[in-house]
């Protein structure tokens, strides 16, 4: 390309001969391709032949080439999982036949059921209760020993199993609060919220409180009990123990009572296997108030 | 009479967004309608204006410089605003409450995102790539920009694009492919645009005076063509309605996720690299005042990128629906493509030679070397993160965006800011920059920016990573996801605080070029003479 007769244009400072060719000032020079560029350009070219031999590479008629490897991504997956499921064979199906009552007397199985069901929970409950299932508005803490569908451990087993409050599944816990709006006038509400309030010792009214009294004997106790400790056939709160799902102040207190609250947990049945079922029951109960 | 067919035109423009601005069936639609009216009824009063007056003479005998002002300034002036949004959604990732309650749903993350993203590739990279090539083209072929005034049509043009794009995006209107967001007709228009762009391209190209074509225009013409490609193949949808945004896409599932990777991969292959390297090519020997460093390289490593780059998308889509045939080839082409994307960097650099001691003197050099060697950084983090085995770690990842920052931030950013720096004063017949020292402050702000972006980046995605994949001996995920993202908030602060650092930059760039154009004695610089 370059002939020495043609143009003899050297580069003074590094002493390579330029293609001739002059743009706006710029020229280039005649250097070579250097040679570790060309000869790494080369390996990975080497090495790219070689990859689509050992890996699926070539798309085909029917399919594609497989490659010597028989490599595949599902494969390696499939693989993995199939490692572990092997490995904790006897652990699994001892978990899903297990009496769960009495689970905490077998303490390798026990071990192995709380460490699945956390992952069964960070993957499946987390979002809703919280990856480390204190909750939040509207979604019960898990730490704490109060209970609002029972605290076994069957109990919680089967509030996972059919959830509460869905339409999915006709054994769901099911139960609903009136929105009192419909049922008494704005001023007794507000006596009823102050005599909840003074449940718990919380600041109050003590003058609508004690007018609010007598209307919670009336409306709230058949459901909330007399002394307001609530009933976990029914998912009914506790109102005395100072623990809310949605809030314990005068406004909050003032809208739960007037429209009421539904709260929905989907059945985790259909979409776990009992083991797993098992496992984050034994999870939630190992969290710090289980009965 | 030819102003005559343009009433008409125009007349009809008119009278069609008015009907659309009243059926239109969104609001992203009928504020656009109205746009477009406001902007026709403009043209068509200043044409009627015009009309029968005596032409004004222009001489025609120069280049055509005009029009490269103006994309100088387009390029400072978006460059400041996508670099804002991009400091707005990071403190939005790091303090959800930034989505703020009362500019719902328009100034969400969601909305803000990809006019972040559009605002810097296309808003800023695209005029800087606009703007920079009818420089260089003029000046490398010796001759005046091809068409008269389709130059201007051009810059206007992807201008009226661009803010198309971005008012679509924040009143809810997207086709949801990332990086081709704008809906069917803003995509029409950009066709348009384009095939104009090419036309004045390739015909500045062929009256050129200079024998041979100049390496620099041999990338930005495959970035040209390859672009107009790109987009309307990945653009191909059938609009629900013709008084709506909504359009649905030709391809479906995996295929509609290649086409798109196929797209979203060449828009960095031959938007942010080809393009780029063209302006490299030109401004770089230019500033250092030497000759480039070897012509074979130059043309071993254009043939290379341009074909390897077209197969290397599949890697985008590793562990998905896409058979591991198209990953394997994907991820082989994109490991290949590592030596010739290295050798624009080797040639950048080396046209150094003799005159490295410029690295201590001038702000500029500095910068494009800053920014050769970010590009050298990740064109080969680019063919890592491909592997299969890698890319199972950082897929989905803040990994995946510290690899597109330094690229973006150091590459694209530092060698348009030298091209700015480099044009300027030229164009404006200045001696110099307003304020050198303002340069200094504007490379280390940002170098400094780009740093935190990318370490904060790169040591959040390898923890979410490891957090994500991290199973105990049982088999059994340790982490849930909000663990990870709670774990990344230190790292998300950092990286905004590298945003602001880089927008410091961009501003104080802004501010220096505002002082040179208005200010400082006139040179003037004589127009090139073909050297052959």
């Amino acid at each position: 390309m370059s002939d020495p007769k043609k143009h003899q244009d050297i580069d003074k400072e590094t002493g390579v001969e330029t293609t001739g060719h002059e743009w706006d000032g710029i020229k280039e020079l005649n250097n070579p391709l250097p040679r570790w560029w060309l000869w790494t350009f080369y390996l990975c070219i080497v090495w790219g032949v070689g990859y689509m031999i050992a890996y699926p590479a070539w798309p085909l008629i029917n399919g594609a080439t497989a490659g010597v490897l028989g490599y595949s991504t599902r494969g390696e997956v499939a693989a993995e999982i199939d490692r572990y499921k092997e490995q904790n064979a006897d652990l699994t199906s001892a978990l899903a036949a297990v009496e769960l009552a009495s689970l905490g007397d077998d303490e390798a199985l026990n071990r192995f059921a709380v460490a699945a069901g956390g992952a069964v929970f960070r993957t499946n409950c987390s979002q809703c209760h919280g990856s480390g299932a204190a909750g939040a508005k509207g979604y019960p803490n898990l730490l704490d020993d109060d209970w609002l569908w029972g605290g076994t451990i069957d109990d919680i087993a089967y509030t996972v199993n059919h959830g509460i409050r869905n339409e999915t599944d006709l054994d769901a816990h099911w139960s609903q609060m009136p929105a009192f709006g419909d049922v008494l006038e704005k001023e007794e509400i507000s006596q009823v919220v102050h005599y909840v309030m003074s449940l718990s010792s919380t600041e109050h009214d003590a003058t609508l409180a004690t007018a609010g009294a007598v209307i919670f004997d009336e409306q709230c106790s058949s459901c909330h009990g007399v002394n307001a400790e609530g009933d976990t056939s029914m998912g009914a709160p506790n109102l005395g123990d100072a623990i809310w799902l949605y809030g314990g102040d005068e406004a909050t207190l003032t809208e739960t009572v007037t429209y009421s609250r539904f709260g929905v947990m989907p059945a985790w049945g259909p979409r776990l296997t009992p083991s797993d079922v098992n496992a984050v029951a034994a999870y939630v109960h190992q969290l710090g108030g289980g009965e | 009479m030819l102003n005559y067919l343009k009433l008409i035109a125009l007349g009809i423009v008119i009278l069609f967004s008015a009907v659309a601005s009243s059926y239109a069936r969104d609001l992203a639609y009928q504020v656009h309608a109205v746009l477009i009216m406001i902007v026709a009824s403009g043209l068509f009063f200043w044409t009627l204006r015009q009309t029968d007056e005596p032409v004004v003479y222009v001489d025609t005998n120069g280049y055509m410089d005009g029009v490269i002002r103006a994309g100088v300034i387009a390029t400072g002036f978006w460059g400041c605003v996508g670099f804002l949004v991009g400091v707005v959604i990071a403190f939005q990732l790091a303090f959800p409450v930034l989505n703020i309650e009362w500019a719902q749903p328009y100034a969400n993350f969601g909305r803000l995102r990809p006019l972040h993203t559009s605002a810097v590739i296309f808003a800023f990279g695209g005029n800087a790539l606009i703007m920079s090539s009818f420089y260089v083209v003029q000046r490398t072929s010796g001759s005046r920009l091809w068409g008269g005034n389709l130059a201007w049509f051009v810059f206007w043009g992807y201008n009226l694009f661009i803010i198309l794009a971005a008012t679509g995006y924040v009143l809810g209107s997207t086709q949801s492919k990332e990086y081709a967001e704008p809906e069917w007709y803003v995509d029409i228009w950009l066709t348009i645009v384009w095939v104009a762009y090419l036309v004045v391209y390739l015909g500045t190209i062929f009256t050129r005076k200079e024998k041979h074509i100049y390496v620099a225009n041999w990338f930005f013409l495959s970035f040209i063509v390859t672009v107009a490609m790109l987009h309307i193949v990945n653009n191909l949808s059938i609009p629900v309605s013709i008084w709506g945004s909504k359009s649905v896409q030709v391809f479906a599932g995996v295929q509609d996720a290649m086409t798109q990777w196929w797209y979203g991969h060449n828009a960095v292959g031959f938007f942010l690299t080809a393009g780029f390297l063209g302006m490299m090519y030109y401004f770089v020997p230019k500033q250092a005042g030497r000759p480039v460093y070897s012509y074979k390289l130059s043309i071993i490593h254009f043939w290379a990128l341009i074909f390897l780059y077209i197969w290397a998308g599949p890697h985008h889509l590793h562990y998905t629906a896409l058979p591991d045939w198209a990953a394997t080839l994907g991820m082989v082409f994109s490991i290949i493509l590592w030596m010739p994307s290295w050798g624009g960097m080797i040639n950048g650099l080396m046209t150094l030679q003799g005159a490295w001691d410029k690295l201590r003197t001038d702000p500029i050099i500095r910068m494009m070397v800053v920014s050769l060697a970010f590009y050298g950084m990740s064109t080969f983090e680019g063919p890592m993160m491909s592997i299969r085995a890698v890319n199972s770690l950082s897929h989905y990842t803040d990994w995946t965006i510290g690899h597109v920052h330094s690229g973006a931030l150091g590459w694209n950013g530092m060698i348009t800011f030298g091209a700015i720096y480099f044009m300027t004063p030229r164009l404006w017949g200045k001696a110099s920059m307003y304020s050198m020292s303002a340069i200094n402050w504007h490379f280390w702000l940002a170098t400094i920016g780009i740093v935190l972006y990318a370490s904060s980046m790169w040591v959040s995605g390898i923890m979410e990573g490891l957090m994500w994949r991290e199973v105990d001996a049982q088999g059994f995920l340790v982490n849930s996801f909000a663990d990870t993202v709670t774990a990344k908030f230190p790292m998300y602060v950092v990286r905004g605080l590298g945003g602001v650092l880089y927008l410091a930059g961009g501003l104080i760039m802004a501010w220096n070029m505002f002082m040179t154009i208005r200010g400082g004695k006139h040179v003037t610089a004589p127009v090139g003479v073909p050297a052959e």
